[in-house]
């Protein structure tokens, strides 16, 4: 009987690595990016990346452009190597201290909210115009204001990266939040489940992953609002040191320090793409 | 084989277990455009181990009273007593089939059948054997750890029966749950049930808009009115067990969809009117067969 019962089904995760891929990174927002499947992707990825950075180094010394322009990317490489742990280093740690705690505060109670928000529909209504409000103004206006009332200090950046991320983390997961599917409720309820198992079994995993899409935009967000704090009103971290360099003209040093930024936004998306993959790959 | 977990050790079950008592169920909906009027005095007697189909057109309130039953859903008058106790919330000796097989989608077959266990706060070991001999039987052993989209809705519907066999529910309540499969897969699904009910003695009460599926598996079918759902009538289905899927085209069978058919459509138990349309079918049929004849 067993065995007459058994329906062919096609076999999932057993078609070598390409299909385990597919399967496992079907995380809306995501998913469209991936990496490299095997070593033979891995390499043509690897030797297109060299094109790219050996044809910049050929036009920048074949043109002669000059350095105040576009240094060579040979120039940011030695910047970046004899430079990175006695100047940008510090500055670095700075920009991710702000960042974290920002972003930590700022999520934090994005999700909170977004959780208790969404059970009172009514409630929704009057706080949603002021939390888009907040998602569309960018926070770095704020800071002069706050550098105003606080100083120099930490905290006026801080709270521009709480209140860039906030919004964001909140917004998406009140999305997730508010899927609420009536069956699997019933189903939790038809075994007398209370209402906090109902949310830890039920409501939360349902909202996980616009959670998580939630947490990586609001980390972006976050990181443009650090580094244009810095730029704004501080002293100290990435931001500043942008301005400092172009400045002064020091170009290598400022194309360092993009690069270093752009490989923080590039560590915080593959951060989350293997949390995505990790907690949400149940999603279609 | 299942064994039904020996009742004299529940010291909750008694003569009275597993029997569902409906007394004068009537229930109003609210809707922005006003009440809707949905249920109206039905009354039922359910004895333990009986298998209750209950059918009606679609609106009649069928899945209303279920989930009445069920204790999710209040009813405006008349009450539910289960096992001689007044129904006023969810209760545990009743286990629920859905529409859909409803298994949570980021919890793996195992993990989705463990799922009734964790909010019961029960430990799952001593029923783990009992798991196990519930996939055997369903087919599904070696799949515990595939996530549901890896499964069909066959595979799916079946895992969701063992999620709510595994922890020994007196009553099963099942609302339309093979409404989503195909052909093929529900007369499995359904021979599957009559089985696992056979072999269990459940109390089972099956909501379908199915009229051949209900004489298939049900002891008495009972036949719901259009909104608001009364009881038209209720057929007792005295067809020997077990039942197969080519007895659905026998003789008595087909008689039985004759009279639930003509009640549902209309709204009451006419046997004249049942006469005369059995008449006007034997008619047709004489006609293709003199056709065949013919040639």
């Amino acid at each position: 009987m067993a065995s007459e019962l058994r329906d062919n089904i096609p076999a999932f995760g057993e078609g070598g690595d390409e299909t385990q891929e597919v399967g496992l990174s079907n995380m809306s927002a995501l998913a469209d990016t991936g990496f490299a499947n095997n070593w033979k992707e891995a390499l043509i990825l690897l030797l297109v990346a060299c094109g790219v950075i050996g044809g910049l180094e050929l036009i920048v010394r074949g043109f002669d452009v000059p350095a105040y322009t576009f240094p060579a990317p040979s120039e940011i490489g030695e910047s970046l190597w004899h430079n990175f742990r006695p100047l940008y280093w510090p500055h670095l740690l700075v920009t991710l201290k702000v960042l974290l705690l920002g972003y930590l505060i700022g999520a934090s109670i994005g999700i909170l909210l977004a959780a208790i928000i969404t059970q009172f529909p009514f409630a929704e209504k009057i706080v949603t115009p002021y939390i888009l409000l907040l998602v569309t103004t960018p926070m770095i206006a704020l800071v002069p204001l706050l550098v105003q009332k606080l100083g120099f200090g930490i905290q006026p950046r801080v709270i521009a990266v709480a209140l860039a991320s906030g919004p964001m983390v909140m917004i998406n997961s009140a999305t997730g939040f508010r899927r609420t599917d009536l069956a699997k409720l019933a189903l939790a309820r038809s075994y007398g489940a209370t209402t906090f198992q109902i949310f830890t079994k039920v409501r939360f995993p349902l909202a996980l992953p616009m959670i998580i899409v939630g947490l990586m935009v609001g980390a972006i967000f976050g990181l443009l609002t650090a580094v244009g704090a810095e730029i704004v009103g501080s002293g100290e971290g990435l931001g500043n040191r942008l301005m400092y360099y172009s400045s002064r003209i020091q170009m290598a040093n400022f194309w360092s320090i993009i690069i270093i930024l752009a490989t923080l936004g590039i560590l915080i998306y593959v951060i989350f793409y293997w949390i995505g993959k990790r907690w949400a790959s149940w999603q279609a | 084989m299942v064994q039904a977990v020996s009742r004299s050790e529940s010291p909750a079950s008694s003569q009275t277990s597993g029997t569902v008592l409906v007394e004068h169920a009537t229930k109003y909906y609210k809707t922005n455009t006003g009440s809707v009027h949905a249920l109206e005095d039905i009354n039922l007697d359910i004895k333990k181990g009986e298998f209750i189909a209950i059918v009606g057109p679609s609106g009649c309130g069928k899945s209303t009273l279920l989930w009445a039953i069920s204790g999710l859903h209040d009813l405006t008058s008349g009450r539910v007593v289960l096992d001689g106790q007044t129904v006023d919330g969810p209760r545990p000796e009743i286990g629920m089939i859905f529409q859909e097989a409803n298994l949570l989608p980021w919890r793996n077959l195992q993990q989705n059948i463990e799922f009734p266990f964790e909010i019961k706060k029960v430990d799952s070991k001593p029923f783990q054997p009992r798991i196990q001999e519930l996939l055997a039987e369903v087919g599904l052993s070696g799949f515990e750890t595939k996530f549901p989209r890896e499964l069909s809705g066959g595979m799916q519907q079946r895992a969701s029966i063992v999620r709510c066999l595994s922890f020994d529910p007196e009553i099963i309540l099942m609302d339309e749950p093979f409404g989503a499969l195909d052909a093929f897969t529900r007369d499995e699904m359904n021979l599957l049930i009559q089985k696992l009910w056979m072999e269990t003695g459940k109390t089972i009460i099956f909501v379908t808009h199915n009229v051949a599926e209900a004489i298939l598996l049900a002891d008495r079918v009972v036949v719901l009115s259009p909104r608001p759902g009364r009881i038209a009538h209720i057929f007792d289905i005295d067809l020997p067990r077990p039942r197969t899927i080519e007895e659905t085209y026998s003789p008595p069978f087909i008689e039985k969809i004759f009279e639930i058919k003509d009640t549902i459509i209309q709204g009451e138990y006419r046997p004249d009117h049942v006469a005369e349309l059995t008449r006007q079918v034997a008619g047709v049929a004489r006609g293709i067969e003199d056709q065949f004849d013919g040639k």
